[in-house]
């Protein structure tokens, strides 16, 4: 199982790859939309890696809740 | 004991025509914006549409005839030659009596075996794989197949998460037998279904009698599904990514084709490898979207005559399907 470090470091590293953004502006308190500038079909493409990545589900409803990399973090966390 | 004769079979089939029909009004984002709260920005980065056609007097028959006769006309076959029609649509306002067979007459084909096949936007693969088992079998010599939308019919023009995206067309091809191996231009089919899902893409009888759809769910399943359909299509051909020259899925979303595309590529599909986008200026027409698309590109010089295609078709059912083919 995943630490929170390693939770927001491989969180990071699937957004770099889905959205193009480097993965040092990747911190919990982002938020994925107003920050990252993440739109919400990207967001199902980073919840389909993280479920591979991590071993969890993120249903659509779930994924709408989370709106900062943070939450996403305490998300996989406790569902791992 | 009693046997039954059964017509010789031949090696496979191949594809010799294409042809598409558009209607001619063009309907741009900022048209749409005028009547639901959406703007052209929004539809550019989330869809990857600029415009498309909806039908204003011409009707779903009235465009697969146009496809199919252009088809017919790029084959160099005649009316004589078909004796199959497979009008592939899940658009019909009524579903008796069939496209195929009044599309059939119009073109001026005579007496053609000729069948309605709704698989949705998977619909034109699925045709072209009946089609060219048709002619494996000797069922069949020469089949046209065409797919051929006017969805601008069920779409609820208030409904912002729909209407941005559909529109209206039909693509059509014309498969015959290759006489050899090496002729063989349509491989075999990869294909299923996801009933569990039925209820994603649906009209709603219930209510409106329109299309609705989850588009999350949608983007999810097809982001996710389609890329190992498309892999198995090439893998059932024998061939490996490396050989795919052109990419035509469905064009149900250009972030879709894109993901789809961006997963090939992954498992060894050419940076170089071309990816239809006809969505841009066409938006998404269903099950007339793939022929539209090889037709548009040829037409363009994007394709070349004995390319290699892979085309994936997926949607309402949900149902998919892909093959690899030879262009004409
Ligand atoms: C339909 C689709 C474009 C909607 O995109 P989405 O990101 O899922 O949209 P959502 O409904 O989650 O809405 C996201 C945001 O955009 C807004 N929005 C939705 N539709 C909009 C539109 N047409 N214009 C402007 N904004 C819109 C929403 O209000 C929401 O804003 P909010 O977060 O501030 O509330 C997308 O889901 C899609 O294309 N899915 C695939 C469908 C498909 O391919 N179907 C064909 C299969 S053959």
């Amino acid at each position: 199982m995943a630490d929170t470090a390693e939770i927001l470091s491989g969180l990071a590293e699937i957004v770099e790859e889905v959205a193009g953004i480097d993965t040092a502006e990747v911190t919990a308190e982002k938020s994925f939309v107003d920050d990252l500038d993440i739109d919400s079909l990207s967001m199902v493409e980073i919840a389909v890696q993280a479920e591979d990545k991590f071993g969890v589900k993120i249903p659509d409803d779930q994924l709408a809740e989370l709106k900062t990399v943070g939450d996403a973090v305490s998300y996989i966390e406790k569902n791992q | 004991m009693t046997t039954f004769r059964l017509p010789p079979s031949v090696p496979g089939a191949r594809i010799v025509g294409l042809g598409s029909s558009q209607p001619e009004h063009v309907v741009t984002n900022d048209d749409l914006a005028r009547r639901v709260e959406t703007d052209d920005q929004w539809i550019r980065d989330r869809v990857g549409i600029v415009e498309r056609r909806v039908a204003q007097d011409e009707s779903l028959v009235d465009m697969a005839v146009e496809a199919g006769s252009r088809a017919l006309k790029d084959s160099g076959l005649t009316t004589a030659d078909i004796d199959t029609v497979i009008v592939a649509t899940c658009t019909m306002t009524a579903p008796i009596p069939n496209a195929a067979a009044q599309t059939a007459e119009r073109i001026g084909i005579s007496a053609p075996a000729a069948f309605d096949l709704n698989a949705a936007c998977a619909g034109f693969c699925y045709g072209l794989a009946a089609a060219a088992d048709l002619i494996r079998a000797g069922s069949a010599r020469n089949v046209l197949v065409i797919g051929a939308e006017k969805l601008s019919d069920w779409v609820d023009w208030d409904d912002r998460s729909t209407c941005i995206i559909f529109a209206d067309a039909a693509g059509a091809a014309v498969v015959t037998g290759a006489r050899d191996e090496d002729e063989i231009g349509v491989g075999p089919v990869s294909w299923g279904s996801a009933g569990d899902m039925a209820t994603v893409i649906r009209i709603l009888e219930e209510s409106t009698n329109k299309l609705h759809q989850e588009g999350q769910t949608v983007f999810r399943w097809a982001t996710t599904r389609i890329a190992p359909v498309a892999l198995d299509a090439i893998a059932k051909a024998g061939l490996t990514p490396a050989d795919i020259d052109v990419l035509v899925p469905h064009q149900a979303n250009l972030r879709i084709v894109e993901a789809v595309a961006k997963k090939l590529r992954k498992e060894g599909a050419r940076e170089d490898m071309r990816v239809a986008d006809d969505i841009v200026h066409s938006g998404n027409t269903s099950s007339a979207s793939i022929p539209m698309a090889l037709d548009h590109m040829r037409a363009a010089g994007r394709i070349r005559s004995g390319e290699i295609a892979l085309l994936v078709g997926f949607g309402a059912g949900l149902s998919y399907a892909g093959q690899v083919v030879r262009v004409p």
